[in-house]
């Protein structure tokens, strides 16, 4: 064997297993939200966050908080002026400095949905961005439940559904029910459509689970800025330890 | 300029004349073997880790509130409201699962070229308390965010010495100075990661470095340099085969370093949850005594030996066997040295069955650490249908908990009776690159 060969040898297997380590894990993860449809969000599209900013200002903070996100963040985040956020999607009166808080009452909210709204700033990274955008396109109307709604990825959710005007009314039609089990949703069927189109809707609701990506991690912008400068200045910072190494090496025989 | 320099030098000389040469003893003048391969990158990269995790962790300080009430916000805080306390915050977290990541292969590197044997045991274990220390430092370090799972990881982990007999239950109030993971329990774990741990840990490694530089490295090949011809370009008393530490390994191991950071970095600005791994879903809910989350289970590098502790059964009437031999999954490795009894070190020249019995313990390593993380219990039902999950997945994690110290069984036995057959052993060292 050679000494290239050799070296090859000693280093693949290293390497390979480093590799497939960091493959499987990751296709492990894959696997765990599996059922559920890609959320398909891009936290870098900014008329996305932009979008899906107007639609939880409009829909979900009449209920829930972002009691870790400031006001002037979304601002400076979102490419928006203070005006531009302070009128249309400040709707509580606070400061431009302050977190968004919910208008809601908690002891009201507890006593009308049986538990208070939970604060949405770290929904996306407690969930996945995938349980969310499912969530809120699994919502169909159930009689059996206090608020008249159930949900297929969040089963006796109590939350009523805010969109439906949006995305329309969805039934479910059930599985043939085996003797002594639960029923199960078969699927949804839109039995009244909504102002929006079904591909409108996703992609709404879409724009809507990119915010709250955004909302439970605004450094994700700054990461993914820097990030890849870091990168290139290691990769140069490798290159010349690499060759001080050769040059030093020449005379160790 | 120059001048300056050397008057300092001489005016400390003066003063404390062993200063100088404990570095040159450390450094320029410590022969290292010429051989090293990419295993040996591993302890100059935990020492890396080691400096980065104190570095950041005096940071995370300063805006961290150890209390019940005020953890998981401060983080939050951290996160969002100081200036890169992001970064800080990553960095410290990633550092935290790479430095397992390196210590495990490092010390498979010792196992693999017989790093422990004589006369290194004294380094091995050392080296073997800097991973009780460390396993002590992470998981209080996991519990300080205070989440959902950092609270039922520490009620579960804790409620393990509640298993021990008679003193059990007093143990775990004691240890959590309540009655719960409480306001006391994470204001002591916050004292001991942050002061503690940290001297212990920074002890042990200078220790366990200046135990190495007495006897000086091992090599793949596992040839005593000391006991080989003498005479270098450097010095005609040291090994021929030495090279100094300073400039050759310095340099090669900024390589390493260089690699290092370019995954690690790619890590913290491009997943730093790593999918979860790193930072767990159910840790971004804040702590909550009446919510339990869906799988408890601890970060990745515990998952083996959780899942020994979950794999034994409990008989007579206790659970303790479970955490006896999780902590002899441990405690076994502190024998390496003795249960061990081959001439030849390096795995290039042991027998087959040394080679094998490696490969499987390496394995079951890694099936322990998918049972303990609950991956078997999800991919069972996938590939083989409908099957009875709990059955066979602790049949499967007892046969490799069965593998894991068989191992250490199986290498007594193959060289205390002699049935080891090793090829012969250069006189010098090899290759090197």
């Amino acid at each position: 064997m050679t000494k290239r060969q050799l070296l090859m040898k000693r280093y693949i297997f290293p390497v390979a297993l480093a590799f497939s380590l960091i493959v499987g894990s990751v296709s492990v993860q894959a696997s765990e939200e599996g059922g559920l449809p890609a959320a398909g969000t891009n936290v870098q599209d900014q008329a996305s966050l932009q979008r899906g900013a107007k639609l939880f200002f409009n829909y979900c903070v009449g209920c829930h908080s972002l009691k870790y996100m400031r006001y002037e963040r979304i601002a400076t985040d979102l490419g928006l002026s203070e005006q531009e956020v302070m009128q249309n999607l400040n709707f509580t009166g606070a400061k431009f400095g302050e977190t968004v808080v919910s208008q809601m009452p908690a002891e009201s909210a507890t006593k009308w949905f049986g538990k208070a709204p939970p604060d949405l700033s770290l929904e996306v990274r407690a969930k996945g961005a995938d349980w969310v955008y499912g969530y809120l396109n699994s919502f169909y109307l159930d009689p059996s439940r206090p608020v008249g709604w159930n949900n297929t990825v969040f089963p006796n959710a109590s939350m009523p559904f805010p969109l439906w005007e949006l995305q329309g009314l969805q039934t479910a039609e059930m599985k043939p029910v085996k003797a002594g089990a639960d029923p199960v949703v078969e699927k949804l069927v839109l039995s009244q459509p909504g102002k929006l189109t079904p591909a409108q809707f996703q992609q709404a609701t879409r724009d809507l689970t990119s915010f709250l990506e955004y909302a439970s991690e605004p450094a994700a912008l700054e990461r993914h800025h820097y990030g890849i400068w870091v990168l290139l200045f290691l990769a140069f910072f490798t290159l010349l330890a690499a060759m001080l190494k050769k040059e030093y090496w020449k005379d160790v025989h | 300029m120059a001048n300056v320099f050397t008057s300092i030098g001489d005016w400390v000389n003066e003063r404390a004349p062993n200063m100088m040469p404990a570095y040159r003893k450390h450094m320029t003048e410590y022969y290292a073997p010429k051989n090293f391969n990419l295993w040996y990158y591993f302890g100059s990269l935990a020492l890396l880790v080691l400096v980065n995790q104190i570095v950041t962790g005096i940071f995370l300080t300063m805006n961290f509130n150890p209390s019940a009430a005020g953890a998981f916000n401060s983080v939050e805080y951290i996160m969002r409201d100081v200036e890169w306390g992001w970064l800080i915050r990553y960095m410290h977290s990633t550092g935290a699962s790479l430095f397992f990541v390196v210590v495990f292969l490092h010390m498979f590197r010792g196992i693999m070229y017989g790093s422990y044997k004589k006369p290194r045991e004294l380094v091995w274990l050392l080296g073997m308390l800097i991973f009780l220390a460390l396993m002590a430092e992470a998981f209080m370090g996991y519990v300080l965010p205070w989440g959902n799972m950092s609270f039922w990881g520490a009620k579960v982990i804790i409620s393990l010495f509640g298993t021990i007999p008679y003193i059990g239950g007093t143990l775990v109030e004691w240890i959590m100075g309540d009655f719960l993971p409480a306001d006391a329990t994470l204001n002591r774990f916050f004292a001991l990661h942050v002061i503690a741990l940290p001297i212990v840990l920074l002890l042990l490694v200078v220790l366990h470095i200046a135990a190495l530089h007495e006897v000086g490295s091992n090599n793949p090949d596992g040839v005593e340099i000391k006991k080989g011809p003498k005479g270098n370009r450097w010095d005609a008393s040291k090994p021929a085969d030495g090279i100094p530490f300073h400039p050759y390994y310095t340099v090669k191991d900024l390589v390493g370093v260089g690699f290092f950071l370019l995954i690690a970095a790619f890590i913290i600005f491009f997943a730093p949850t790593f999918g979860g791994w790193f930072l767990e879903h159910d840790n971004f809910i804040p702590a909550n005594n009446l919510a339990t989350p869906s799988h408890i289970k601890p970060v990745w590098y515990f998952t083996p030996f959780y899942a020994i502790v979950r794999m034994i059964p409990s008989f007579l009437g206790s659970a303790v066997w479970g955490v006896i031999a999780m902590f002899g999954s441990i405690g076994v490795l502190f024998a390496m040295p003795w249960l061990d009894r081959g001439k030849v070190k390096s795995i290039r020249y042991r027998g087959t069955g040394f080679k094998v019995a490696l490969g499987l313990f390496v394995l079951s390593f890694f099936m322990l650490g998918a049972v303990g993380a609950g991956i078997t219990a999800e991919v069972m039902p996938v590939w083989f249908g409908d099957i009875d999950v709990t059955f066979w997945e602790n049949l499967f994690g007892r046969v490799m908990t069965a593998v894991y110290f068989g191992f250490f069984a199986f290498l007594w036995a193959y060289t205390y009776f002699g049935w080891e057959k090793t090829k012969p052993v250069p006189e010098r060292v090899t290759t090197h690159d």
